[in-house]
Formats: C-alpha cells, structure tokens, sequence
C-alpha cells in the first residue's frame, strides 16, 4: 500500500504540461548555477561574496530569518482549521504544510550557504560531533526547526496517505501533533529572533520587540506568499480554493501588517528621541551614516510597501477583488523581506562595535546561489503541492490509474 | 560606548595565594571525564570512522600526502575530548603536513593550561604612542593572513585613533533649535574625548601626533565570554589559564561569536590564508599561532605558543614605550598585579558584564 502511494505520487508529480515542464525547467538551471557557485564559494571561500568581518552576516542569512517567518506563517492555516473550524481552510490545511516543509528545507540551504565550513556540520550531530546545548542560540534553532519539518512532514503526509487509501484519519494520532506543531510555528520563529536579540554587542538587535516583530512580520509575509500561491493554483489546477480562505487570510495579513508597522513605528520614535550611539544603526538604515547610505532607498522602499500594501488591504473592492489582491499581496511580501534582510540584518552590523561604519553589497555569486536556493524552494514546493492537489482532487487515489496532471 | 570607569574585580593583594592544582570547574577540559557515556558511543563512531581515515590514507598514500593529512585532519575529533595519544596523532600530522607546506622544521605545541596560573594583561593609555609595532609584531607572530585584497588581511589588534577634538568659540551660536533658547551645543558631535569611534587606518608622517589620542584593542579573554555562550559546537572555549581559544579544525564558521563579541575582536578567514613560506613563523601552539584553513574564525590568544613557555606575548615584547604588561594575576608580585594593587585602571564596555581580563590604566 505504502508503495503503492509511494509510485502513484511519483508517477503523478512527473507528469505535467508544457507549461510545468518550462517552469522546472528554469528552475533546474538556476539550481545547476547555485551548485556552480556553492563550489566556488567553498573553494576559494566567502572572499566570493560581498561579506567581510565587519559585516560577516549578509543576504544568506537575511534569507534564512526571512525563510523561517515564512515557514511559521504557515500556521494561519492550521490554527484557523483545527481551532476554528475554518471549513475553507480545513480544505487547504495541508498545502500550508507543505510550503511550510519547502520554507524549510530552502532555511538549510541557506544554513548550508551562510557556513564557512560546511563540509563541517557534522560537527553538529550529536555523538559524532559536539551539539553545544542548551547555551547556544543557535543550538536551540537548529532543534526546532528540525522538528518542525519533522512535524509538517508527518501531519501532511499523513493526511495525504489517508485521504489516498480512503481511510478515516487517526485523530488520537493526528490531532495531538496538529496542535503540537502550531505551537511550535510560533517557537521557530520567536527562537530565530532570540539568536540575533540576545546579542548585546549589537544594539540595533538587542530588544524585546524583536521576536514579535517577527512574529507579526512572518504572519503578514507568510500567508502574503500563500495568497499568491492559491491564486496560482485555482487558475492552473482542478483544484478550487474557496474565496472564504483566502479573504480570512487577506484578513490576518492586514493586522499584521498594521502591527508589524506600528511595532517599527515605536522603534524608530524609542531609538531616534534619545539617539544614542546604539541607534546609530537605524540612523544609517534610515538616514545614512558618515556619508554612507547604501541601506537608506532600501528601507524606504520598504516603508513605502509595507505602508502601500496595508493601505490597500484595508480598501474593501480592492481585497476582495480576486485579479487584484495579488498586488497587494506582492507588495507586502517583498516589503517585508527588504526589511527582513537589508533593514535589519546588515545595519546590526553598521557600525562595528568599535564604531567603525562599512558598506555591503552582495556580490553576483551571492545573489546567484541565493535566487538558486529560491530556485530549489519553489521546485519542491511545486513538486509537493502538484501531489497534494492530485490527492485533494482524487486524481490520484489508491487504485485508480494515473491520471495526467493539467498543469 | 564611552569606557566605564571601574574597580578591580578583586584585589591582586587579597587574592589567594597560587594553589598547586587550578580550580577544576575552571578548566573546561576537566568537564569531559563526567560525559563517559557520551564518550563510549563517541568511541564507537570514532572507531568507524578512524577506518575510513586509515582507507582513506592507503588510498591516498601514493600519491599526495599533503591530500592524505587533509583528509585524516577532517575526522579528527574536538581538541579537547582527544585523549592525549590523539593528540599527540593530531600533531604529528599537522607537524609533517606544516613543515611539508613551508619547507621547514615546523613545531606545533600542545602545552596544557599550567597550575597556579591565570593570565592578565594591562595596558597603559597614557603612554601609548600609536605607532602600531605592536600590530605588525602580531601578524608576523602569529602566521596570519597578509594577503593584498581585503579579505586577505587578518590583524587582531587595532590601534584606534582618537581626536583630541576641541571646543570651538565660533560654534557657539551654531547649536539648535534656534530662537527659543539653544539646547543642543554647536560644539556637540564633535569629537573630544574618548569614544570609541576611532580609526585604526591611519598613516601619520610621525607618532604621537599633537591632536590624538591612541587606544590599542584586541580579545580581552573575557572571563565571561559571550562568544563562548553562543558557539554551537564548542568550538571556543575558555582555557584553564585564561584565554580564550579556539580549535580552528572543529570550527564551522557560522560566525556567532563574531556577531557576540563587543569588542570585535574575531576575524574570518574569508579565502585560503596567504602566508608567503619565509614568512611563516615555525613555532607553533595547537591552540595558538599555527597557520588556520578558509573558512574558521581566529583572534587573539596572548600567544599562547611563548606565554605558556613564560615568555611575554610578542605584542608587549615589541612595544617601545611599556605601555603593555602582561602577567599571572594570582602572584601578587607579578606586573599585571601590582598595576592593577597600584594604578586607576578600567576595562572597557563594563556595562557588558563580560569581565575582560585586559585592563586599561594610566598613569
């Protein structure tokens, strides 16, 4: 049976249209660059890319916070399903898990490309290696992302394999882990925020709003993402997602859109009244620093988004206008990801604790093997969803043949 | 950020006299006897894996036994869970592997933390001339990268140079808000004073100039150290003597104790070091000076391989003026005690909380 699901599931997420060929076509070549240049990056070393030791956290690291807020929003699915009820959702439930698993598996790979010894990890693993727990942040990161992908792992695939065989699922089994891994969307991402916060020597970080703001960030950025993704689904696919999901969806990310703002609101009021030396990096990420200013269209750019989208959001004809929410939806994702990544990441480090202010600009390596994580993201997540939706529309069931996928 | 002004943690005077044996739960390496599960499990992978390296030689043997020592180097354990044949294994390899590299006799010590010991250095501001010897005297000590690109330049010391700055008549109509009365000085964000936004890139016809002030940083082997607490493999860790190490073959540069550290005082080696061969210092510690791979982050160890033979580290062998003293802080008669019985002395970033073991003093 288990084999069965195995190569029916195969069988079903190899078969596609032109249109699904192209698209893991251009996929495959950017993964086929990103090996290229993750080669390059671990033969002559990080000199590749536009880091240095003042400013040794850069895009790859952005990307991991910014993948894991993505990972976490997944849960403005499942709680609303299983809490609520929420019939629309509970129909979908499943396809935030598994863009939940993508998200993190593309947070390893950026893991994997932050590394300056990858080849080292396995200094990791316990018993073979050293697993420093529980002082470390990042050791504490590391066991609940991990677990985390166990979870979606399981819960969606094993609501998959029921629906498959015809079977009614084990909820003693299933709903313990189902409210399980809703709790710990929210430690992922609180824990993630923790391993920038708790650093002292990096004033711009080191404050309690931080695991909130991420917390409202990845809520508005996450389910942003998993509007779009349903959009493209109910376009491309059999499978029809009910307008009542994706308006309570729209919902969530306007609030927390409106928190998020409000939250960098407070900050930049709290840092510039006083303006001591330790709001000197938000002085730089917003105005400038010494005459440098790299950072500043970047943070204004993603003011102008963030505020844009919200603003939109809150405007009834235009959320409610299917052809016309993904602009809005597009606007907050990459407005939080700007802030994510070149609004908060690289001005921790601007300027160095002893003062002194440099620029970063990633270099094409990284940018390449960064848009070729992304690249290896949305391969799986279109692998995992195209299977999903064949089991969720019953075109791939046990027993019946394989049926050609429409996208 | 402007220097705290603080007390001696405790007096040198008052401080016990040396015991024979060093307090055991200061010393990091006593830990490992308590993990004997661990260590039996550990054992068996290592057992496997010690096959592998023994295939992986053969296989390597005729041809590239640089490619071979790189290859056994990989599956080698934490330095400090070696037992002590292991470790003399590691260094036997690194030695020919080294000497093989440079084209001469390369020694790598492994000298443990000695009883009775705990280091401590002082430096004095007053006297500091900034004429960065001590910089240059540490980048030819301590093997690191001097390469021309940036990434290729690894220094531990920075000599920070502060403007004397001054109080200006003419700005004293200039402050704001205008009107109303001013509040904010003209002469505000100007620098006077110590703060620590100095520059350590500076070239001088001649030192001390009139207008500046010097102030020499590096690792201040914190008894505290954050960038200890946030490394997840235990890569770096605090010697029983005091300073703080890091085993470069257990490190997988994810660069933590980079962004913990107030002091910025840790480098990555951001591409293959560049070391030219006549360049290279032999004599080597484990812990210490011996060259370092892409990829792991390095900083100051108070030279280790001279420190741990009763040698002064080379930063305070160099400096032409004594402005640095470096010494045992449980004899109350070495130099680092009686500067810190005697002098005004300060550690920088107190509010931190991260007791450096490098003092400031002056005169």
């Amino acid at each position: 049976m288990l084999t069965r699901f195995l190569t029916d599931y195969t069988r079903y997420v190899l078969k596609g249209g032109t249109k699904y060929y192209a698209w893991m076509g251009i996929l495959g070549l950017l993964m086929v660059a990103m090996v290229y240049v993750f080669w390059l990056q671990n033969t002559d070393g990080l000199i590749v890319t536009g880091m240095t030791s003042q400013i040794h956290d850069g895009l790859y690291f952005a990307n991991l916070v910014f993948l894991v807020g993505v990972a976490a929003g997944a849960v403005t699915i499942v709680f609303p399903a299983y809490v609520y009820h929420h019939e629309g959702m509970h129909k979908v439930t499943v396809l935030g898990e598994m863009l939940a698993v993508s998200a993190v598996i593309m947070v390893i790979m950026f893991v994997l490309a932050h590394m300056g010894r990858p080849d080292r990890l396995w200094h990791l693993i316990p018993v073979i290696g050293i697993y420093n727990f529980p002082g470390p942040m990042l050791g504490w990161d590391v066991l609940v992302l991990n677990i985390y992908l166990i979870l979606n792992l399981i819960c969606g695939f094993y609501y998959l394999y029921t629906k498959y065989a015809g079977v009614e699922v084990n909820r003693k089994f299933f709903m313990p882990l189902v409210y399980i891994s809703i709790v710990w969307a929210l430690s992922i991402h609180t824990v993630t925020a923790f391993l920038i916060a708790t650093l002292p020597a990096r004033p711009m970080w080191f404050h309690s709003v931080m695991p909130i703001r991420f917390i409202t960030t990845a809520f508005a950025a996450g389910p942003a993402m998993i509007i779009l993704v349903f959009l493209i689904i109910r376009k491309n696919t059999k499978f029809w997602v009910d307008d009542s999901a994706i308006r309570l969806l729209a919902t969530i990310v306007t609030w927390c859109l409106g928190i998020a703002i409000f939250l960098t609101l407070s900050e930049v009021v709290i840092e510039l009244y006083a303006r001591t030396e330790h709001a000197n990096g938000l002085y730089y990420l917003m105005f400038g620093l010494h005459g440098l200013t790299a950072l500043v269209p970047w943070f204004w750019s993603s003011v102008v988004l963030m505020v844009g989208a919200f603003v939109l959001f809150l405007i009834p004809s235009f959320r409610n206008d299917m052809s016309r929410l993904p602009i809005a939806c597009v606007m907050a994702f990459v407005g939080i990801w700007i802030e994510k990544g070149m609004g908060l990441i690289v001005p921790g480090f601007v300027p160095s604790p002893i003062g002194e202010v440099t620029e970063y600009v990633p270099t094409f390596v990284e940018i390449l093997l960064t848009v070729g994580i992304w690249a290896f993201g949305f391969f799986i997540l279109t692998i995992l969803l195209k299977g999903a939706i064949g089991i969720l529309t019953g075109e791939i069931r046990f027993g019946a043949s394989p049926a050609v996928a429409a996208k | 950020m402007t220097p705290h002004v603080n007390p001696p943690a405790g007096s040198a005077k008052g401080a016990e006299p040396a015991s024979p044996v060093p307090a055991a739960s200061a010393d990091p390496s006593k830990s490992v006897a308590r993990t004997t599960r661990r260590d039996v499990l550990k054992s068996g992978g290592m057992l496997s894996l010690a096959s592998l390296v023994g295939t992986g030689t053969l296989m390597a043997a005729s041809g590239d036994a640089k490619a071979a020592i790189e290859w056994a180097e990989h599956f080698q354990k934490n330095y400090r869970l070696m037992t002590p044949e292991e470790k003399a294994e590691s260094r036997a390899r690194l030695e020919r592997r080294y000497s093989a590299e440079y084209g001469k006799k390369v020694t790598v010590d492994t000298t443990d933390a000695q009883p009775g010991m705990l280091m401590g250095y002082a430096l004095n501001i007053r006297k500091c001339i900034g004429c960065r010897r001590c910089v240059k005297a540490c980048v030819e000590e301590n093997n690191q990268s001097r390469g021309p690109r940036p990434g290729e330049r690894i220094e531990w010391i920075q000599v920070l140079r502060m403007e004397r700055g001054e109080f200006r008549k003419e700005k004293m109509d200039q402050g704001y808000p205008e009107g109303l009365g001013i509040q904010v000085g003209g002469n505000a964000y100007t620098p006077s004073g110590q703060v620590l936004e100095g520059q350590y890139h500076y070239e001088p016809k001649a030192v001390p100039e009139k207008d500046a002030t010097y102030m020499p940083i590096a690792c201040m082997q914190c008894e505290k150290p954050p960038c200890v607490k946030v490394c997840p493999v235990r890569t770096t860790y605090r010697e029983g003597d005091g300073p703080v190490v890091i085993d470069y073959n257990w490190c997988i540069g994810c660069r933590m104790c980079m962004g913990a550290c107030p002091y910025w005082a840790r480098r990555l080696n951001m591409t293959n070091p560049v070391l030219p061969k006549q360049d290279m210092n032999p004599v080597t510690h484990y812990l210490g000076n011996r060259p370092r791979m892409r990829g792991v982050v390095e900083k100051c160890h108070w030279c280790l391989q001279r420190t741990r033979h009763g040698r002064y580290p080379a930063c305070v062998e160099v400096c032409p003026v004594g402005a640095r003293k470096f010494g045992n802080l449980l004899d109350p008669e070495s130099e680092v005690s009686l500067v810190l019985a005697r002098k005004n002395v300060f550690r920088l970033k107190a509010e931190a909380n991260t007791f450096p073991k490098f003092f400031y003093f002056y005169d």
